[in-house]
């Protein structure tokens, strides 16, 4: 790995990185079962180059904001290369976004650049608000042979020989403009500059080391906080190898793992849960005998991994369980949403371990992380080296708002001063969510502190917390709301608590699921139980990283339906 | 060789029967999300199943943004 105290910026960490592992795989890019791209970090390196010498001669500078709009591919990381090389600000846009949100945000990140995909470039280009864009140049990736481009260039085209002048930047310059999720109202732009990733990555790789050999399977976005670091920058800085899929169809992601011999993939809890099931469903088949063999087998794992994963003697013991992973997996990543620790504990015992982290934008990537030692399946693990963390104004339950210090808290929000002195106080960054440490240092959350419900009796209650206790329910989703946050009323009376269940299709609320329900119910304390529930028709809005949006559910509840259609239980 | 109605109305047929929704509840320029009441990975299985029943690939990033039957049939046609 490099010595990153050496780098002053991500586009010196990487340029060194080239150098140094030329030799060495960097990029896979598979479509379905066909490989379309193997690339060393030589061949990266001279792709990239003719790119940042063509950007350069399109009047690209120093500083300038150049916006990415692209599905997980070798060109996102290519191209961000070259905009890190040329010292100019990377703004990773959300390809999941509608086309009016992305232009919302070029509009407020003032982006003059933009490298996009062919199609989502079309879905701009229908857009009212599209001839108001302020972009100077554009690239498009994959744009058919005659296809209206609109102004725009072919990125396969784009090229000029020569080399490119190299642009230092240093630690406390801006790299990246990130939105955090909460588009639609109040763009957050949360501005990181190079010492925030550098920092980053030093912290996470010292837990999560990667080497040359190592393959990381990117399927999160790599706009997203998560896989730009652990998908691009981590395995990029020590010579390992990013292994891309232009699909995340479940069959070719499972063959992906085998083809490739996967290390590392990160994901997201709704994945995860899909996994799980999978699993389960493949174990349940299994004639009598075979299936007494995995659970002995998984019996004695979980035994010899009480203190510490083995994960030698678990691809012994699990052989076939693993092999349908590759065989080379080592730990799976997850975080940005409330993990179910049933899912968490099922890998572990299982021989592979799911790293079940805790993070924002705002404060680089990740904060805390499951080290393994030992693992906690009901916390998201422990500081990272170089975090300090803080629980503000703990209430008798040793629960408070977590604030972070450390050198990977973001600069600030983009043209928003007052959100950033709201937000970032004394150095001390005000996370919004509620968390308690536990005696051995693993942090617990509990949820968003606006979501947070006081009862009539004066407890605080997280609609998060109750939640979990619900884990497995056979519905399709399912949250928990108090009913005067859905429906305000002059006089709020007892506060009554609900399951909003949103069911699977042809679905009904059969005796056996109430029953469930309330046997579930039991298992929490009298103020947290739930009086009833609620049918609601609609998937729940979610936001990229699968956070449930409450405040536009219960909107849309509180519009659709009254408290009289709350089932009492 | 079908036609543009043809593919728009057999992805319809598809959709309605496979995901249980009536029909006549379905429109061309609807939102599949929506009218389905699915979510990404459920989209993944409808797709796969689309390219079963027209024997035609549809790669993952030519569906960026595409979230109506009607331009989702476009793409389909396009390829037969």
């Amino acid at each position: 790995m490099l010595n990153l105290d050496q780098s002053s910026s991500l586009g010196a960490a990487l340029r060194d990185a080239l150098d140094r592992f030329a030799l060495e795989t960097c990029l896979i890019e598979a479509d379905r079962d066909r490989e379309k791209t193997r690339l060393t970090y030589s061949d990266f390196k001279e792709i990239a180059r003719g790119l940042g010498r063509a950007l350069e001669d399109a009047g690209f500078k120093p500083g300038d904001r150049a916006a990415i709009i692209m599905s997980n591919q070798s060109k996102w990381l290519i191209s961000a290369y070259a905009i890190f090389y040329g010292g100019a600000v990377l703004v990773p846009l959300d390809y999941k976004l509608t086309a009016a949100e992305h232009l919302q945000l070029l509009a407020h990140s003032q982006a003059r650049f933009l490298i996009v995909e062919y199609y989502l470039w079309q879905a701009l280009a229908r857009e009212p608000e599209f001839q108001n864009h302020k972009l100077q140049t554009v690239l498009v990736t994959e744009a058919p042979l005659n296809a209206e481009l609109n102004g725009a260039y072919r990125w396969e085209d784009f090229r000029r020989k020569g080399t490119p002048e190299f642009v230092l930047r240093q630690r406390e310059d801006v790299a990246c403009i990130v939105y955090s999720s909460g588009t639609g109202g109040r763009p957050k732009g949360c501005v990181l500059t190079h010492e925030n990733y550098l920092e980053q990555c030093k912290s996470l790789t010292a837990w999560y080391p990667f080497w040359p050999g190592v393959r990381y399977l990117s399927i999160l976005p790599t706009n997203h906080a998560i896989d730009f670091m652990v998908g691009f920058i981590g395995p990029f800085v020590c010579g390992a190898c990013v292994v891309h899929l232009r699909t995340l169809r479940p069959e070719f992601v499972r063959d992906a793992f085998v083809r490739y011999k996967i290390t590392y993939v990160s994901l997201v809890p709704m994945v995860l849960k899909n996994l799980e099931r999978g699993l389960r469903a493949k174990f349940a088949e299994l004639p009598g005998s075979k299936r007494f063999l995995l659970d002995q087998a998984i019996s004695v794992n979980k035994f010899f991994s009480q203190r510490r994963p083995d994960i030698h003697l678990s691809r012994v013991l699990l052989r076939s369980v693993h092999k349908a992973f590759g065989g080379e997996l080592r730990a799976m990543f997850t975080g940005g949403a409330f993990m179910e620790p049933s899912t968490l504990q099922f890998f572990y015992d299982l021989g592979i371990p799911v790293a079940n982290g805790y993070g924002l934008t705002e404060a680089g990537t990740a904060v805390t992380l499951n080290d393994f030692k030992p693992f906690r399946a009901d916390t998201v693990g422990k500081p990272l080296p170089g975090m300090d963390l803080r629980i503000l104004s703990p209430d008798s339950d040793g629960i408070g708002e977590v604030a972070v210090k450390s050198k990977t808290v973001m600069s600030h929000y983009l043209d928003d001063p007052e959100l950033t002195a709201e937000t970032i106080v004394d150095g001390w960054l005000l996370t919004g969510d509620l968390g308690r440490f536990d005696g051995s240092g693993h942090l617990q959350l509990f949820g968003r502190k606006k979501n947070m419900i006081v009862t009539e009796g004066g407890k605080n209650v997280y609609p998060e917390d109750i939640e979990s206790v619900f884990d497995g329910l056979p519905v399709k989703e399912y949250c928990i709301f108090a009913a005067n946050f859905i429906w305000p009323g002059k006089n709020l009376g007892p506060e009554m608590l609900m399951l909003v269940l949103r069911l699977e299709a042809g679905q009904a609320v059969s005796e056996a699921l109430k029953q469930e329900i309330i046997t579930l119910n039991r298992k929490l304390p009298d103020f947290k139980r739930v009086a009833g529930y609620l049918l609601w028709e609609k998937d729940f809005p979610r936001t990229a990283s699968m956070k449930i949006k409450r405040t536009v559910l219960a909107e849309e509840i509180g519009k659709t339906l009254g408290r009289a259609a709350v089932v009492a239980l | 060789m079908r036609t543009a109605d043809q593919t728009l109305d057999e992805i319809l047929n598809l959709a309605a029967t496979h995901f249980k929704v009536p029909r006549e509840k379905l429109a061309p320029d609807e939102d599949f999300f929506k009218a389905l009441g699915i979510d990404s990975l459920q989209t993944l299985d409808l797709l796969t199943r689309l390219e079963n029943h027209f024997d035609v690939e549809l790669p993952d990033y030519e569906l960026q943004g595409v979230s109506d039957f009607r331009t989702l049939a476009s793409r389909i046609q396009a390829r037969l």
